[in-house]
């Protein structure tokens, strides 16, 4: 039976799309099937970071209405065999999303997949209640500065109360992402540190992505980090979390400042 | 409020339908406060002392006797329970009617508990409303949550978000392990973040009333 999770934030631009993408390929490359559903309907992303708008069809709104079913709308993933995409449609609305309708194309992802990935629309509004009332899991996705963390908390609560777990009296896991992560900026104070927000948040870590030039040059290639860069530090950050997601206990390192031969030399300069 | 029993004479008997009816619910009479009627009995003392005996043998707890006065008493009223006057009666009470399943294991709580026990972090956003009694937090309260208690709060975290207790009542008080509250609050009188003592923040604290001033001290 597969796993539902919803990777979720209360502020919108903290890198849910991009960490959905990969943890998703990272969980595919681990050798689950997965498939990664964009729920973010009248703004999707997820497609163009993982380098499939031009395939996309169908989506999620025509299988919800019967235009389509599943199996037109699923994009297979060309570099990693078990990774799928389900599209959000851009140009309906987002009320095009019934509590049926998601209901069932959850319950048919389930059966098909090991992992169903949810990549949640930001906010506290319909769409994002709709892509986390099926979740199993939920990864909580928060830049270390006080509004995303504020908003964060606001989630957890939502987590505690919105979804089919918390209405069946069951616990639901939440695990923190905190992504954007600048050691040395956290070391002046200039950004939350690690422990200030584990202690605001209250929910195990599953990992910190560093802040990094390979995130950003990875969605504009049009594919998932892991994929892009596998040695690159954010996406042996990403491997990590993906297995500690498969069960696997260590411990989470705090990315630091390495400063290569080259950096030393000649000292800091703008990017 | 109290329930009233009144024991006729001949005393063996009403205590031998007293027995059936205690054995017939078992638990009716824990944890309740009993007042004896004896205006049915002998104004003596070792007639009082025997009733009263009795029931304490079937482990009914005698707050108080009805029906008597001090005064006729005399030196007899040592050692009895103290006399009550100008008890009023209130509804007669239903004896549950004899069924022949068991009597239940757990005995029902005689009393709902209108206080509030919180065994997870209060996240951003939630409100915890407890008009009648304690709220007692098993961890932090987020800022932007809140916490509205007509008694007292306790908070066995950090506190960052706001805290009103002793809603309507001057007695309720705030305790939290950690402080950096948004806004304390008790009976009305309030403090924002900025009018709480900087030296406070972080620490173990208690706030109360003091009728005009809203007083925010650090726990020694």
């Amino acid at each position: 039976m597969a796993q539902v999770l919803v990777v979720t934030s209360g502020k919108g631009g903290v890198g849910k799309t991009t960490s959905t993408a990969a943890l998703g390929a990272a969980l595919a490359q681990e050798g689950q099937t997965v498939v990664v559903v964009d729920f973010d309907v009248g703004l999707r992303n997820l497609d163009l970071v993982l380098g499939a708008e031009r395939r996309v069809v169908y989506d999620m709104i025509n299988v919800i209405q019967g235009q389509a079913n599943l199996n037109q709308a699923l994009i297979r993933d060309k570099r990693v065999e078990t990774l799928y995409l389900l599209p959000a449609s851009q140009t309906r609305d987002k009320d095009a999303l019934t509590d049926d309708g998601v209901a069932r194309i959850i319950a048919e992802l389930r059966e098909r997949f090991d992992w169903v990935i949810c990549d949640s629309p930001a906010g506290i509004e319909r769409g994002a209640t709709l892509a986390m009332r099926h979740a199993d899991i939920a990864v909580i996705v928060t830049n270390p500065e006080v509004s995303s963390v504020r908003d964060s908390d606001r989630i957890i609560g939502m987590l505690d109360s919105k979804t089919e777990k918390a209405e069946r009296g069951e616990w639901m896991d939440k695990f923190l992402l905190l992504t954007r992560y600048d050691h040395a900026r956290a070391q002046r104070g200039d950004m939350l540190k690690t422990e200030d927000v584990l202690d605001i948040l209250s929910i195990p870590l599953l990992g910190i992505i560093p802040e990094s030039q390979d995130v950003l040059r990875a969605s504009n290639v049009g594919s998932p980090v892991t994929i892009n860069n596998p040695s690159s530090a954010p996406a042996k950050a990403y491997a990590e979390a993906a297995r500690r997601l498969l069960g696997d206990t260590m411990a989470v390192t705090v990315p630091r400042e390495k400063k290569n031969l080259f950096g030393m030399l000649f000292g800091r300069r703008a990017a | 409020m109290a329930l009233v029993l009144t024991p006729e004479m001949p005393v063996a008997d009403w205590l031998e339908q007293f027995d059936a009816l205690l054995a017939r619910s078992p638990a009716y009479f824990i944890n309740r406060p009993v007042v004896v009627d004896v205006s049915g009995l002998p104004q003596k003392r070792p007639d009082l002392m025997g009733i009263v005996n009795e029931l304490q043998a079937r482990k009914i707890r005698v707050m108080a006797l009805e029906g008597t006065e001090t005064a006729t008493l005399g030196a007899d009223a040592r050692g009895l329970p103290p006399i009550l006057s100008d008890g009023r009666p209130s509804t007669p009470i239903d004896v549950p009617p004899q069924t022949n399943e068991a009597a239940p294991a757990t005995p029902p709580d005689p009393r709902p508990s209108t206080s509030m026990v919180i065994d997870r972090p209060v996240r951003s956003g939630q409100s915890i409303y407890c008009p009648d009694g304690d709220v007692t937090i098993l961890g932090s309260v987020a800022s932007g949550a809140e916490i509205v208690a007509g008694g007292s709060i306790h908070i066995y975290g950090a506190l960052r978000g706001r805290a009103m207790a002793g809603w309507g009542n001057k007695n309720g008080r705030i305790f939290c392990q950690s402080l950096d509250a948004e806004l304390l609050a008790v009976d009305g009188l309030y403090k924002t973040a900025d009018e709480i003592d900087i030296g406070l923040r972080g620490r173990p604290v208690q706030a109360w009333s003091n009728g005009d001033v809203l007083v925010v001290e650090a726990l020694a």
